[in-house]
């Protein structure tokens, strides 16, 4: 099948797509962004998210028919070639990044949070976070990539 | 177009030893533009996939790939008949690249497919028939010990037993007033690295094969390569690809010769990627532990022997069953001075998953065991647990029970006075937020029946491949003169797993050449080896090499200063200096057209064997430290665990990169909590129950507690800058502090991890 779908504020399209593919394959493997990870592929670590129509969801657990129409931002689409999204600079800035793999689904997922609450609480930022796995840095610099990226969103605003 | 084209990362210009410059890739990282493994892509691409047995034990009498060959897209379908060289096997080659005539695992691999989509290749895997003779697995480690248990390797000399180190120290029957005996076990925990094995086979015109590939160490994947495939070393050509983690889990072969056989069979460019399940079974787990321990000490808290039976799983191919199996015996009686020891190790075959590398090799189970020893042994001797670890600490001359003695600091007192110091955090009165209660927003309690416990625990780790090994890293420098500016490019096969070892190597070369500009080129197998990314090894070995061979480079510059009249004897800031720091001249005039590059081999010390009988030796090269404290509430009714805090205080010897040592004591301790509460793979004769994120868990951002960090530097006068490797001993000592918190909260004995609600419960 043939699958329309914004992506990153530009129309793509995706064609002889299986009925069985994810959103996440075809980001992936057909439209040449491997921003979005792969780390479960079973809707438990995160690492896949993107925003469809502006929320975060795993990738991995969308059906890519069901994007017919739709718009998609994946990290690819944060900050642009020449500066970084505050977000993305707070994780590197912190030391928050390590192997990085959850790199780019925590930083969808931390985007939204600093957006939709930029004073968020440490343990509203856990509990936004919860679903993001990542196996290398036991999360404390990722907490502090997320408090710094909030204060970067908040001084924007003001 | 292929997206395996590899540039070098260009560096942060400032950032010296002791600094903590910004990762090099970071950014690339955080945009999503980072190559991993299962990134790459290349034209007219195949994807392959791994047919696997369902059973833990079984006889191959059939195996019928013709239906699977008549599925359209279906390009390649290859058995044991197609591999060269079928046996290989990262310390013991016994394991078949597709198996022969029996599977030993459930899980391994019998036959491969490459087809035009991944679906379409599972189909094709689906459609192979095979006729298993289905056999009684062996699964219970200390059973498979026996003389009478089936032998699963006949051709391996010693029945099931892959390795017995025995450590024999001092008195062989000594007396003590007080002895505590326990039984310990731990459960099998798997890496769960969140980059799924992966990589790209590209076959090349010259009949040879480049593999784009996420491992620990690309020499030995090509040395395993070479000979399974039957093709000379230039042909095999290993390019490190993005890696999403590893902590052990890549060390041994994956989908590495499966890769390279369908490539070079249908001369197109072949990914595999594993799927999460596939990876439960695509890389070897950390070694289940049953242990048995006798202390004894006198009245007043001095060791005065530990006994120990440590008997690992090694599931059913050895990967480094035999090294974890030493380090096990070897750090058996942990970080403390003990004039008598009898420890005997084994590592067993077994059907269950094949056990080997992870962060911590053998010292965790240990630790786990002994530091819970120590506890049991406090209680009977009325003492503070702290106090009896602190009268008992290993220091600086202590010797060890194989007799080596430590010949470089060893802070263990300080490391457990610096935890016990911390402030305990406040015990909250008056209504709690359930997201800080055990079970969370699950809203399981308001607080009854939640009780605060302290536990905690110290570990003994090596550094750096043991034994005699030859652990050595090779390390290409090269300064030159790039757009007007003095430019340093490095290059070594050192595979960056997330560690930050590519910022460390550009920190070395600014601080040895004193030069802003580095490029850190890609790691492949264009320059020697480095040896692994594990035993916690990298900055010490491939570190000392990349300083060794700025120091080579750094004469050669001397050498040409000094044809020009220049009497200089160091490099700083861009410039020529002499031995009273005088600028003598610009770097870039001094060099001209010159371009200086060095090739070094670089080892550390050599270590020695263990004496097979009496395990004596000079076996490590390094020892390292942690300690922890934790702090944890735990709901007595429901056995449910909330680990509050967790304190860390470990010896670095030099804190390289002191935010990259914040990172490892951090990602360790959260493997460590891990083993304490929640992972253990479950297997069931032989077969694995939860090989996935939903039942297989690990820890949430929700489960990780704040944690209050001391990093000691004292140096390691044999260890380049005095560093002391990092990674694992995080890993070490917080499972056992954990469980002491646990015990502490609830009074009971828990003598195994993970410790599950059923045994806070159901005791
Ligand atoms: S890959 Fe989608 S949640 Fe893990
Ligand atoms: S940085 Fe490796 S999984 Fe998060």
């Amino acid at each position: 099948m043939r699958v329309n779908v914004e992506v990153n504020g530009e129309q793509r399209t995706a064609d002889d797509v299986w009925p069985g593919e994810s959103l996440l394959y075809v980001l992936r493997e057909r439209l040449g962004l491997p921003g979005a990870k792969n780390a479960c592929e079973q809707g438990e670590c995160g690492s896949c998210t993107v925003y469809l129509d502006g929320t975060p969801v795993c990738a991995c657990l969308v059906a890519a028919g069901q994007v017919e129409g739709r718009s998609v931002r994946t990290v690819e689409g944060l900050g642009s070639a020449e500066e970084l999204d505050p977000v993305q600079d707070a994780f590197v800035r912190t030391g928050a990044v390590q192997c990085g793999f959850c790199t780019p689904g925590l930083v969808v997922a931390a985007h939204d949070l600093v957006h939709r609450k930029p004073d968020a609480s440490d343990a509203e930022i856990r509990e936004a976070l919860a679903g993001n796995l990542c196996r290398c840095t036991g999360y404390e610099k990722i907490l502090d990539a997320v408090r710094m990226a909030a204060v970067a969103v908040k001084e924007q605003r003001s | 177009m292929t997206t395996t084209t590899q540039q070098p990362l260009i560096t942060n210009v400032t950032g010296g030893v002791g600094d903590s410059p910004m990762r090099p890739d970071g950014a690339q990282k955080t945009r999503g533009e980072f190559a991993y493994s299962s990134d790459l892509w290349a034209d007219d691409m195949l994807w392959g996939a791994t047919l696997r047995s369902p059973h833990p034990y079984a006889r191959v009498k059939g195996l019928d790939i013709t239906e699977a060959l008549k599925l359209p897209g279906v390009h390649a379908v290859l058995t044991h008949e197609d591999v060269p060289d079928n046996i290989y096997g990262l310390e013991h080659p016994d394991q078949p690249v597709l198996a022969v005539d029996i599977v030993r695992y459930q899980g391994e691999p019998v036959a491969i497919v490459a087809a035009d989509h991944p679906e379409t290749a599972r189909r094709a895997a689906d459609r192979i028939v095979v006729d298993y003779e289905v056999l009684t697995p062996v699964t219970d480690a200390e059973a498979a010990m026996r003389p009478d248990a089936p032998v699963l390797h006949p051709a391996h000399e010693g029945g099931n037993i892959v390795r017995h180190a025995p450590i024999r120290f001092g008195e062989e029957n000594p007396v003590a007033d007080v002895v505590v005996t326990g039984e310990y076990t731990v459960g099998m925990q798997d890496q769960a690295f969140l980059g799924p094995e992966s990589g790209l086979a590209v076959p090349a015109e010259d009949g040879g094969v480049d593999l784009y590939i996420a491992t620990q160490w690309l020499h030995a994947d090509q040395r395993q390569l070479t000979k399974a495939l039957a093709m000379p070393e230039d042909k095999v050509r290993l390019h490190l690809a993005g890696v999403g983690g590893a902590f052990g889990a890549r060390e041994d072969l994956s989908m590495q010769v499966h890769a390279c056989l369908l490539a070079l069979h249908t001369r197109k460019p072949v990914k595999i990627v594993y799927g999460r399940e596939e990876s439960f079974f695509g890389h070897v787990h950390r070694h289940p532990a049953l242990m048995r321990y006798e202390h004894g000490a006198t009245r007043d808290g001095d060791l005065v022997y530990v006994k120990a039976e440590i008997i690992l799983d090694g599931g059913a191919y050895a990967s480094t069953t035999a090294a974890v199996t030493g380090n096990a015996a070897t750090l058996g009686a942990g970080p403390y001075r003990v004039p008598n020891v009898r420890i005997d190790g084994y590592g067993v075959y077994t059907n269950n998953p094949p056990c080997g590398a992870m962060r911590g090799f053998g010292a965790v189970q240990a630790c786990f065991a002994y530091e819970s020893q120590m506890d049991k042994l406090a209680a009977a001797l009325d003492m503070d647990p702290v106090d009896l670890r602190i009268r008992n600490a290993a220091e600086r001359g202590t010797v060890m029970p194989t007799g080596q003695v430590i010949d470089s600091p060893a802070p263990v007192a300080e490391l457990l006075e610096l935890v016990r110091a911390k402030p305990l955090p406040a015990i909250p009165t008056g209504p709690r937020d359930l997201r800080e209660l055990p079970g969370g927003v699950s809203n399981t309690t308001h607080g009854e029946g939640v009780v605060r416990g302290v536990g905690y625990g110290v570990g003994i780790k090596n550094v750096g491949f043991s034994e005699g090994f030859d652990d050595y890293s090779t390390a290409r420098v090269r300064l030159e003169v790039i757009a007007g500016e003095p430019v340093v490019s490095v290059h070594t096969a050192a595979a960056e797993v997330g560690q930050g070892l590519v910022t460390l190597k550009a920190q070395i070369a600014r601080t040895e050449l004193g030069v802003q500009r580095v490029q850190i080129q890609p790691s492949n197998t264009f320059v020697g080896s480095a040896g692994s990314s594990s035993a916690s090894r990298q900055s010490y070995v491939t570190g000392g090499a990349v300083r060794a061979a700025c120091e080579e480079v750094r004469a050669g510059v001397l050498e040409l200063a000094a044809a020009r009249g220049f009497a200089a004897t160091g490099l700083a800031g861009g410039k020529v200096v002499s031995a009273t720091n005088e600028v003598l001249a610009d770097l870039v005039d001094v060099l001209g057209d010159e371009v200086v590059e060095r090739t070094v081999e670089w080892r550390h010390r050599p270590t020695a064997p263990l004496d097979p009988v009496t395990g004596q030796g000079f076996a490590h090269v390094q020892y390292a430290f942690a300690a922890h404290r934790a702090v944890v509430d735990v709901d007595v009714e429901l056995g449910l665990v909330r680990v509050v805090e967790l304190a860390c205080a470990q010896d670095v010897g030099r804190a390289m990169n002191p935010d990259a040592v914040l990172g490892q004591i951090q990602g360790g301790s959260a493997q460590g909590l891990g083993l304490a509460v929640m992972e253990e793979i479950q297997v069931v004769d032989g077969v694995v129950r939860n090989p996935s994120f939903t039942d297989y868990l690990i820890p949430t951002v929700l489960d990780m507690p704040p944690m209050t960090i001391d990093v000691l530097e004292r140096a390691d006068p044999h260890a380049p800058y005095g560093l002391r490797g990092v990674g694992e001993p995080p890993t070490l000592s917080s499972t056992p502090a954990i469980a002491a918190a646990i015990r502490a909260a609830t009074g009971l004995a828990l003598s195994r991890v993970p410790v599950r609600p059923e045994h806070i419960v159901g005791a």
